[in-house]
Order: structure tokens, then C-alpha cells, then sequence
């Protein structure tokens, strides 16, 4: 087993008066995929979303416990949100690739984050991410047309070659191909094996089968609380609690 | 001489920026680890650093010019004569800068004002050096400061978005300065006035007559004078005639418009008809205006002539009737908005128990969203009511106390036009009334529009 | 079973009765437009023409030999006393005139300003100057409009301005060819005047520039930077709940309000000139920021929150993302409404009007600090004015103002057209 990448201890999540999560505390393996499933609501996506910090964006919402990655508490008031950002990317569940050109779509993390330091520099990077996301090939004619005018699939491929134009750790993907057909979600879930080489990734899905084809580990969630965690193996075929046995066996969900 | 100086200014502030963007290159390159921020911000931070605070010391400092100057200048005028008035020290300062520009107005001279010249261009030139002296250095010595400052470790990308954070919030304010400079504007003078005619004879008074006041010389008023000059109800009333009779044109055609476009038309002719008809909104109220006067009046005399009614050539009806189709963009509009959102559900409950679509509209529609259309003739009242140009070039300008559309009614912004256009004095008793009026208008419209956007906004909350 | 009962038909005509009360009044509404608009061009084309009269003039009478006028300079030809001259020239129309009131009445056909035409006709050809040229000089506002059919001919003599023997000596000029009816250029490029044939809307073309161009300037980017502060960074706390309720207000306030606030405060506490483009700019201003934050802060509202969460997401600031993908998305709406703001500015006259706009100017302003009037205090003054050559004019100056406005809307269509992203 490889050693643990981010470990969740005692999340709380609150939308104002609300609580979304209770008391999640997992650990997740490095250059491992990991999957988080559940019922829609459960809280999987809000828990995603800590681990990036994305739910500093919303004004109501507060965490509350402590998430670390290699060891450093990202909550800690010297992180730079930007930076942990930088570190850990993410994937949406629509495809969301700015209004612009295909080549400034993936262009602009490194330019904001100062890791290019010429033209050519920043060329190189657009053509490796673009390969690594899969997505070279088919686009490398027309890198200063807009992203906005590619396929849903492809759409979503440039995002997650926009991930990884920063060299991240870790990338994030919450439902990544829930927007997207069956053809494009299988060329995506290639890719995360390839991608998981290379980095920690933490997919949230609704689809049970795509959770049991890329993720090693699988964490079930339900009305906000962590109810099991384990191998995808033991999740899918020997889970320790009811609950998961009746949402993996569609009892409800 | 102030924009080269602001100008002087922006280039020192854009040579910041270049040093500023080389020191982090430069840092960049020698440290050989990463700095905080991009280089450009560093650039960015000794530019703000070198043009905001001496801009707004430049800023002070004109604010201030002119106060300095008077003081300077006037003093031996005031150790002659310390009561020296307001107006009497505007007209020896007007007198001042012109003898030092070479108008000669006046044929004599006195010594005084020729010493008072040299004083003036000796002070003016003394601030203009300093200026100058102040703000660039100010700029210089805080563009070394900042340039100082930058290390690998400053965040100046944190800095400038601070400042620009600010300078937004800044910006936000300025609606929050204009309607406190408006309210402040207005409730000065108008404290003024009352101070000289009881708000009772205002509010309640009959007779509206300010040019009696005007005639005489203001310093030596009494009160006899002050007494029935200022009634204001003969402008409410016409104010409210006025607009009573734009809502009997406006409100039937804008609301059977909004029906006929929102329930009757199809997508085609809903395409070019709503636009023309907001035309109508866009055209401005001078033009309206002059086509009252112009056009309108004459046909409305003519026809009341030939009935056999006396009716002035300046009618209210004339006025009333043209502000009305200025206003029925307003009421069709929004009422077309609120019929449209009233649920599909409430049309198919009536048409699927058999009823036509008129008894629909009429039976179910209209008192589905009648709050929200109660709210849209408000806001056009409270349109009518401000509504300036026409009624200044259409109605009457004598104010006279009458219900007949025929007769010529003036109304509350007409009076503030007739009494501020041209030249005022600004402490008669008669310019503070057109503010007092201003006043008036200001609550009035206010209150009109909180209701309808209560009114309005109930009603939207029911069918979210 | 379906077929329709007495009562079932009572109720189908009143079906009818009510649409037809619809389409009159929605017809109601687009025939005032069409009056309107038909109204003014009938009345305003004519000004865009004016009448001028041949005369022959003998520049040799000034200086013998013509080449000379070649030497001279500008100045000094204007310098020159050509008023004898001049008249005597007009004179030469009709020699056989003796008595003095007849000449006098002769004079008047012209417009006032004949020795000045003919200067400039002097010192716009000075290089080859004929002995004896002929000059087309500009007719009185009187026969002006005797030649457009706008003045009656047929009235008796004494209610009429112009008289009986002034007709006779147009109509025989007419009849030599002498007439000309031109394109009245100078309406376009000259300042007011009190004479109607030598007004021109040209100081209040510039005077509406100038000031729309400070609007322009104050209003757009301090509008669009409040709207993105209220739309993107402010808490929703009491104060931000403050700021929006005011501007909602601002929006309702009339434009007369602003007026009171521009001489209240603009002009007696900062103590800025009066009756320039600079003060009705910044009035104007205040009136337009409501229009355009709002418009602003809808468009901003109308990028989705997707494309601010993938900024985020690899390490952008709040600011950056922001400033580099949700204003300039939001751009194409900010924009139209700011043109549309500048519209409404452009219209504006009641805040004009209580800022000194009003005042009688001549010259053609030159710089935002320069008293001057603007189009639509243009119109209120001539529409004051008694003359009938103000008609036209005011006609013609709605024309041109609407035809501004024209441009501006559809240059708002346009953008929206364009750019507008649908999401």
C-alpha cells in the first residue's frame, strides 16, 4: 500500500445553520484513485470541496476539523489558498473550459502562477498537458479556437488538462462524466489510469460500476456521514454495513 | 496647469512600474527560487505607491487653493471692515482676478485692490511652485520607498488587490454620496426657507406669488412680504391634475397594450410592436415638450372652442394628455411583465372550464396580477409627478388654484424651473423655495416607488 | 351538442369587443409615434435649406486693382470698413430705388450679417478676385420662410412681417434668377444666434459631445467597478443591503433632483464654472451610474458561477478571476447599458436647465470648460422663441437628436448582438 496522501480527521461542514457533514474522518493513498459514492445530498461533492478549500468561495459555509496533506493542515492561516490550489486541482462536474482559446484555457494557470518564464516554456507545457489529458492529437490544429466549440468529452479532457497545467499532486474530479456519453466517459476513465501514475486522484461518482472500474479505494457516504470505508473490492463484494450493502445492491439511491 | 502636473505625475507612476517589474526579474534570477508574486504586481505596487497619494494630496491641495488665497488676499480688506459680507468678498475676489488678468471693468482703481493684485499673483504663483514641489516629490520619494520594499518575500500581489478592492468599494460609495449630497443639498436651503416662511404657509397656503418677493431687494424683506407668497397647494393641485389626467391616457392604453401584446399577439408582431412602443420611452421629454406646445395645444383649443369652452392656450389636458403617452412604455411594460408571469397553470384552469379568452384575461388574469399592476401605475405616477420638460414648455406658469383641464395649471417642477433658470440669488427666500419644492418632489417620488417596489415585489414573491 | 347557445354568443362578441379595445389602443400608440415623427420632418427638413440672393458686387470699388487683395492677410480684409460698400452693392439690385425707407426695406431682405459675407467671400477667393463678382448672400429669416411655404403670403399686409413691397422685389429677383436655394451648411457648424437664418446647432453639437463625453468618462468606469464590487465582493450585510437600496432609488429620482444637487452642491460648495459641459457632465453622470450598475450587475449575474469556480480552482485569486474571465464575459452587457445610459444623458434637459445650460451661446465651445448649450436645451430655447424661423430649427435639432440616439441604441443592438454570450 502506498503511503497516505491527505488525511480528513473529524470534518464538519456547515451551510449556515445547516450541517452538511458529520465528523468524516478518511485517509487517501498516494498515485491511488479513490472513489466517493453515495446517494445525491449525501454530502460526497461537500467533502470533496474541503480538500481543495472550494467552499472558502461560499460566504455561508464553514469547516470545522482538520485536513492535511503530506502531514501540512491546509486549514493552517499560512497556507496561501492559491497555492494549495496549485497543488491540488479540480475537475467540475459540467465541463467548464473558459470562453476562450483551447491553448489559453490551459495557458492561464501557469501564467497566473508564474511557472512559465518564456513563450516557449509556455508552449511546452499547453502540448504536455494536452497530451497528458489525452486530447492532443485531436486538437493540436486548432489550439487558438475556442475551447467552448470542442465535444462535451473533449471539453472535459481540456479541463483536466487545465488541472494538470500546473503540476498538481492531486486532482479532485467531482462527477466528471455525469454530463458526458458513454463512449466519452470511457475514454475519461482511461485516462485516470493512466492519469493515477502520476498523481492522487479523488473521483466523487453516482455510478457505482465507474467507482468499482477505476478506484482502488472506495468511500460510501450517506445524509452527510462517512459510513464505510475500504478496498473497492470489500465495498463492492463484502461491505461492512448495511447501509452500503443495500445502496450497492439498489435498495435505495 | 493641473492636468500637466497629474500628467508628470502618471509617467513617474509608469516608470515605477518598469523598475519595479525589473527589481523582481532581477530578484527572480538571483534568488533562483520562486517570489511571491508575479512580476508585474511588483510593478503595480510602486505605481500605486507613486501616483494615489500624491494625486490626493494634489486633490487637498485644490480643494483648498481657493480658500487660501481669499484669505490671503482679502485681509486688509477685512482689518478695514470685519463684517464684510459674502457677496461683497466674491465681488472683490471676481474684481481681483480679473484687474490681474488685464479686464479693466471698473474706471477707477483703489489702492487697495491694485496692492491686492500683487498679492494675488504673488500667492497664486507661490501655491502653483509648491504644488508642484509637494506633489512630485511626494510621488518620487514614495516610488523609492516602495522600490526599497520590494524583496522576494513581499506579496505585493496581496497589496494590489487591497487597493483595488478598496478603490471598488470606493466607487460603490458614490451612490451613497449622491443621494447624501442630494438630501443634504436640498434640506439645507429648505431649512433655510422655513426658517423665514412657516412650513404651515407652505404646505397649506393657498397663494403661490414668489415674484412679489423677487422684485424687492432681498436684504430689507418683512414678513408682510413673506406672507401668502409661498402656498405651494396651487402646485400640488396642478401637479396632481396634471398627472391625473396622463394616468387617464396612459393607464387604459399602456394596460390594454401590455394585454393585447402579452395574451393576443403573435410572436411577430409582439417583435416589432414592443419596440416601437418603447420608442416612445426613449424619445426625450424636450421633444415631447415642444409637440405639446407646438402641436397638441392648438388642435386641444380648437376642439374645446368649437364646443363651446373657453380654454387657455396652455392647458393642462394639452400637457396631461402628451406626459400620458410618454408614460405608456412605463405602464405597458411593466405590466406586461407582471401578466406574463403569472402561471400558465391559472390560464389552462380557465380555458379547460370553457371560458373565452377575454373572460380570462378580465376574470382570472387581471386579478391574478393586479398588486403587481397596482405597483406599475404608481411608478408612472411617481414618473408623471417629476416629469419636467413638458409641463415647463406646455402647462401654465402662473400658478392659479383649479380642477377644469381646460385652465392652465402649473405644477411643483415647472415653479423650480421658472425659479432657478437664469440667474439666482442664492440667499432670497425665493431660490430656497424651489428647493424646499425639490424637496417635496424628492419624498414624494420616494415614497411612490417604495410602495410600488413593495407592492411589486410581494406580488413576484407569490408566484416564485 | 357543441352548437353555440344565445348566450354563448353574447359572450363571443364581447370576446370580439374586447380585442378590438386592445388593438385600438396598441394602434392608439403606434399612430402617435408615427404623428410624431411625421410631424417633426414635415416641419424640420426645410431647415436643413436656406435661401440665398445673388448680388453683384465691384471689388474694384474697394481697391482698384483686385490682384492686391491677393497681399493682403485675413485680418486685414476683416479689418477693412466695407459697410457703405456693402449696402451699396445690395443697393445696385435695383437702382431705380430713390426713397430712403424703400432702400432700407431692400436691406432687409438680406439676413443682417451681408458685410461679413461679403468679406469672407473676399478673403475665401482673394488669390484671383474679380472686378465684379457675384455673391450669393443669405436672405432674411423673413423671406426665408416665404420661400419655404411656411409664411403666408396671403395675409394682409399688416399682420404680416414682411411687406408688400419686399415680396415684389423677391419675386422680381425670383424671376431673374437671382434665387438659390441651398444647403444650409452653417446650421450645422455655427453657434446660436438671435437671427433664425444664421442660428446653427454647431455649439450645441459640441456643447452635447463634450458633455456626454464626461459622462462617458466619470460614469463608465465607476460604474462598472461599483458593480463588480457589489456583485462579486460585497458581504450581504445591512451596509451592502444600504448601498443597493439607494441606487435602486437614484434610479426612480427625477432628473430634475439632480438639477437642485448640481447647483446646490457642484456649483455653490465646490464652486465649479457654470454652465459648462464639465458641471452637466458630472450631473448627468450621477444620473446615469444607477442605469449602468444595474445593467452591470445584471450581465455579471448572468456568467455562471462555473467558470469563476475553474478560475479558482487552478490557484486564481478571487481578483483574477474576477478581472480576467467574469468582467470581461460581462463586458458586452456593461457596455450596452452604459450606451444606453449615455442616451438617456444624451436627452437630458431639466438638469440643464437649472445649471445654467441656458445660456446664450455663441461661440462654438472648444473645451468642457466653456459655457455652452447642449441639443435637447437647444430645443427648449428655440421652442421659447417667437420667431417663426425657430420652428424649422427646432424641428431640425429634434431630427438631429433623435438621429444621435438612433446611432447610440443601435450601436447598443449591435454590441448585444455581437458579443452576447447566451449560457
Amino acid at each position: 500500500m502506498n503511503k497516505i496522501k491527505i488525511s480528513a480527521k473529524n470534518i464538519d461542514v456547515f451551510y449556515g445553520d445547516k450541517q452538511a457533514l458529520f465528523d468524516v474522518s478518511m485517509d487517501m493513498y498516494e498515485k491511488e484513485v479513490t472513489a466517493l459514492i453515495g446517494p445525491s445530498g449525501c454530502g460526497k461533492s461537500t467533502f470533496l470541496r474541503c480538500i481543495n478549500r472550494m467552499n472558502d468561495v461560499i460566504d455561508i459555509c464553514s469547516v470545522k476539523g482538520n485536513v492535511s496533506i503530506d502531514g501540512h493542515d491546509i486549514y493552517d492561516k499560512s497556507i496561501r489558498v492559491e497555492s494549495l490550489r496549485e497543488s491540488v486541482g479540480m475537475v467540475f462536474q459540467k465541463p467548464n473550459p473558459f470562453p476562450k482559446s483551447i491553448y489559453e484555457n490551459i495557458a492561464y494557470g501557469p501564467r497566473i502562477h508564474g511557472i512559465a518564464n518564456s513563450k516557449t516554456d509556455l508552449d511546452e507545457i499547453v502540448e504536455t498537458s494536452l497530451q497528458k489529458a489525452a486530447l492532443f492529437d485531436e486538437v493540436k490544429d486548432r489550439l487558438h479556437q475556442p475551447g467552448t466549440g470542442l465535444s462535451g468529452g473533449q471539453q472535459q479532457r481540456l479541463c483536466i488538462a487545465r488541472a494538470i497545467s500546473v503540476n498538481p499532486e492531486i486532482i479532485l474530479m467531482d462527477e466528471p462524466c455525469s454530463a458526458l456519453d458513454p463512449i466519452a466517459t470511457a475514454k475519461i476513465e482511461d485516462l485516470m489510469s493512466e492519469l493515477k501514475k502520476e498523481f492522487t486522484i479523488i473521483i466523487v461518482t453516482h455510478s457505482m460500476q465507474q467507482a468499482a472500474r477505476v478506484s482502488k479505494n472506495t468511500g460510501f457516504f450517506h445524509l452527510g456521514k462517512l459510513i464505510e470505508v475500504d478496498s473497492t473490492d470489500t465495498i463492492f463484494s463484502n461491505p461492512g454495513n448495511q447501509k452500503t450493502q443495500d445502496y450497492i445492491t439498489g435498495r435505495f439511491g | 496647469m493641473g492636468l500637466f502636473l497629474i500628467l508628470l505625475v502618471l509617467t513617474i507612476g509608469a516608470f515605477g512600474f518598469l523598475i519595479g517589474r525589473l527589481k523582481a526579474i532581477k530578484l527572480r534570477s538571483a534568488s533562483q527560487k520562486k517570489i511571491t508574486s508575479l512580476n508585474h504586481y511588483y510593478g503595480y505596487y510602486i505605481a500605486i505607491f507613486a501616483i494615489v497619494p500624491s494625486l490626493l494630496v494634489f486633490l487637498a491641495i485644490t480643494a483648498f487653493q481657493g480658500y487660501i488665497v481669499e484669505v490671503y488676499v482679502l485681509s486688509d480688506f477685512i482689518d478695514l471692515n470685519p463684517n464684510l459680507l459674502a457677496s461683497d468678498k466674491n465681488l472683490l475676489l471676481a474684481q481681483i482676478v480679473n484687474t490681474s488678468k488685464g479686464i479693466e471693468l471698473f474706471d477707477e482703481i483703489s489702492p487697495l485692490v491694485t496692492d491686492a493684485v500683487d498679492k494675488y499673483i504673488y500667492i497664486e504663483e507661490l501655491i502653483d511652485t509648491l504644488t508642484y514641489v509637494i506633489v512630485l516629490s511626494v510621488a518620487g520619494l514614495l516610488s523609492l520607498v516602495a522600490y526599497v520594499k520590494i524583496k522576494s518575500n513581499l506579496d505585493s500581489r496581496k497589496f494590489v488587490e487591497s487597493f483595488l478592492l478598496i478603490l471598488f468599494f470606493t466607487c460603490s460609495l458614490v451612490a451613497i454620496m449622491t443621494t447624501v449630497g442630494i438630501i443634504f443639498s436640498l434640506l439645507f436651503q429648505t431649512l433655510k426657507f422655513f426658517s423665514q416662511v412657516p412650513i404651515t404657509d407652505f404646505l397649506f397656503g393657498l397663494n403661490w406669488s414668489p415674484q412679489r418677493v423677487f422684485v424687492r431687494d432681498s436684504g430689507d424683506l418683512d414678513t408682510r412680504d413673506l406672507q401668502n407668497a409661498f402656498g405651494a397647494i396651487p402646485l400640488f393641485a396642478g401637479t396632481f391634475l396634471i398627472a391625473f389626467i396622463a394616468m387617464c391616457v396612459a393607464i387604459p392604453v399602456g394596460l390594454m397594450t401590455a394585454i393585447y401584446l402579452a395574451e393576443y399577439a403573435s410572436p411577430n408582431l409582439r417583435d416589432w410592436a414592443k419596440p416601437i412602443i418603447e420608442i416612445l420611452a426613449g424619445i426625450p421629454t424636450v421633444v415631447y415638450g415642444f409637440f405639446a406646445a407646438l402641436t397638441v395645444a392648438p388642435i386641444v383649443r380648437d376642439l374645446g372652442q368649437n364646443a363651446g369652452f373657453t380654454v387657455s392656450s396652455e392647458s393642462a389636458l394639452a400637457a396631461g394628455f402628451v406626459m400620458g403617452i410618454m408614460i405608456i412604455p412605463f405602464v405597458s411594460s411593466l405590466s406586461d411583465d407582471v401578466i406574463n408571469s403569472v402561471p400558465q397553470s391559472l390560464r389552462e384552469g380557465s380555458y379547460a372550464m370553457g371560458a373565452t379568452k377575454s373572460e380570462t384575461i378580465r376574470k382570472v388574469l387581471l386579478p391574478a396580477a393586479l398588486p403587481g399592476i397596482i405597483g406599475s401605475f404608481l411608478l408612472a405616477v411617481s414618473r408623471a409627478i417629476g416629469e419636467t420638460m413638458i409641463v415647463v414648455m406646455a402647462a401654465g406658469l402662473a400658478a392659479k388654484l383649479t380642477a377644469n383641464p381646460f385652465d392652465a395649471a402649473t405644477t411643483i417642477t415647472t415653479q423650480i424651473v421658472v425659479i432657478l433658470i437664469g440667474d439666482q440669488e442664492f440667499d432670497s427666500p425665493k431660490t430656497q423655495a424651489a428647493f424646499a419644492l425639490g424637496l417635496t418632489l424628492f419624498i414624494v417620488t420616494l415614497l411612490l416607488n417604495f410602495i410600488a417596489l413593495q407592492v411589486v415585489k410581494k406580488y413576484t414573491e407569490r408566484y416564485d | 351538442m357543441f352548437d353555440a347557445s344565445a348566450n354563448l354568443k353574447k359572450r363571443l362578441k364581447s370576446e370580439r369587443r374586447f380585442q378590438i379595445f386592445c388593438i385600438t389602443a396598441i394602434s392608439f400608440a403606434l399612430i402617435f409615434v408615427l404623428i410624431l415623427f411625421l410631424n417633426i420632418f414635415s416641419s424640420g427638413y426645410s431647415a436643413f435649406y436656406k435661401t440665398t440672393i445673388a448680388i453683384d458686387v465691384d471689388y474694384s470699388q474697394v481697391i482698384e486693382d483686385t490682384t492686391q487683395f491677393a497681399a493682403m492677410s485675413d485680418d486685414e480684409i476683416n479689418k477693412l470698413d466695407l459697410f457703405r460698400f456693402s449696402k451699396k452693392s445690395i443697393y445696385s439690385l435695383f437702382p431705380d430705388i430713390e426713397d430712403r425707407k424703400e432702400k432700407k426695406l431692400l436691406i432687409r431682405i438680406f439676413s443682417i450679417e451681408y458685410e461679413d459675407e461679403i468679406k469672407q467671400f473676399l478673403i475665401k477667393n482673394k488669390e484671383n478676385i474679380k472686378k465684379i463678382e457675384t455673391v450669393y448672400l443669405t436672405a432674411s429669416d423673413d423671406v426665408d420662410q416665404v420661400r419655404k411655404g411656411n409664411y403666408p403670403r396671403d395675409l394682409p399686409e399688416e399682420r404680416r412681417r414682411i411687406k408688400d413691397i419686399q415680396l415684389e422685389y423677391y419675386d422680381i429677383l425670383e424671376n431673374n434668377g437671382r434665387v438659390k436655394y441651398v444647403f444650409n451648411i452653417p446650421f450645422l457648424t455655427r453657434g446660436d444666434s438671435r437671427e433664425p437664418e444664421l442660428a446653427g446647432v454647431g455649439g450645441s453639437i459640441v456643447g452635447s459631445f463634450l458633455t456626454i463625453i464626461t459622462v462617458l468618462i466619470l460614469s463608465f468606469p465607476i460604474g462598472i467597478l461599483a458593480a463588480v464590487y457589489l456583485q462579486e465582493f460585497a458581504k450581504s450585510n445591512r451596509f451592502t443591503d444600504f448601498i443597493e437600496i439607494n441606487i435602486n432609488n437614484l434610479a426612480a429620482v427625477p432628473s430634475i433632483v439632480f438639477g437642485l444637487l448640481g447647483l446646490g452642491i457642484i456649483l455653490n460648495v465646490f464652486g465649479l464654472p457654470r454652465s459648462t459641459p464639465l458641471v452637466g457632465g458630472i450631473v448627468l453622470s450621477l444620473m446615469t451610474l444607477p442605469t449602468i450598475i444595474i445593467a452591470t450587475r445584471a450581465s455579471l449575474r448572468a456568467v455562471p458561477p462555473s467558470i469563476r469556480e475553474g478560475a479558482l480552482a487552478v490557484g486564481a485569486t478571487k481578483m483574477q478571476a474576477v478581472m480576467h474571465h467574469v468582467v470581461p464575459l460581462a463586458m458586452p452587457g456593461a457596455l450596452t447599458g452604459t450606451i444606453i445610459g449615455l442616451a438617456q444623458a444624451l436627452g437630458e434637459t431639466a438638469p440643464l436647465l437649472l445649471i445654467g445650460m441656458v445660456a446664450f451661446v455663441v461661440d462654438v465651445p472648444s473645451s468642457p470648460l466653456d459655457a455652452s448649450a447642449s441639443l435637447p436645451v437647444q430645443v427648449y430655447l428655440w421652442a421659447e422663441s417667437a420667431e417663426r424661423g425657430y420652428v424649422e430649427k427646432t424641428s431640425a435639432t429634434i431630427m438631429l437628436l433623435l438621429g444621435f440616439l438612433i446611432l447610440l441604441n443601435l450601436a447598443a443592438v449591435l454590441i448585444r448582438r455581437k458579443f452576447e454570450t447566451k449560457w
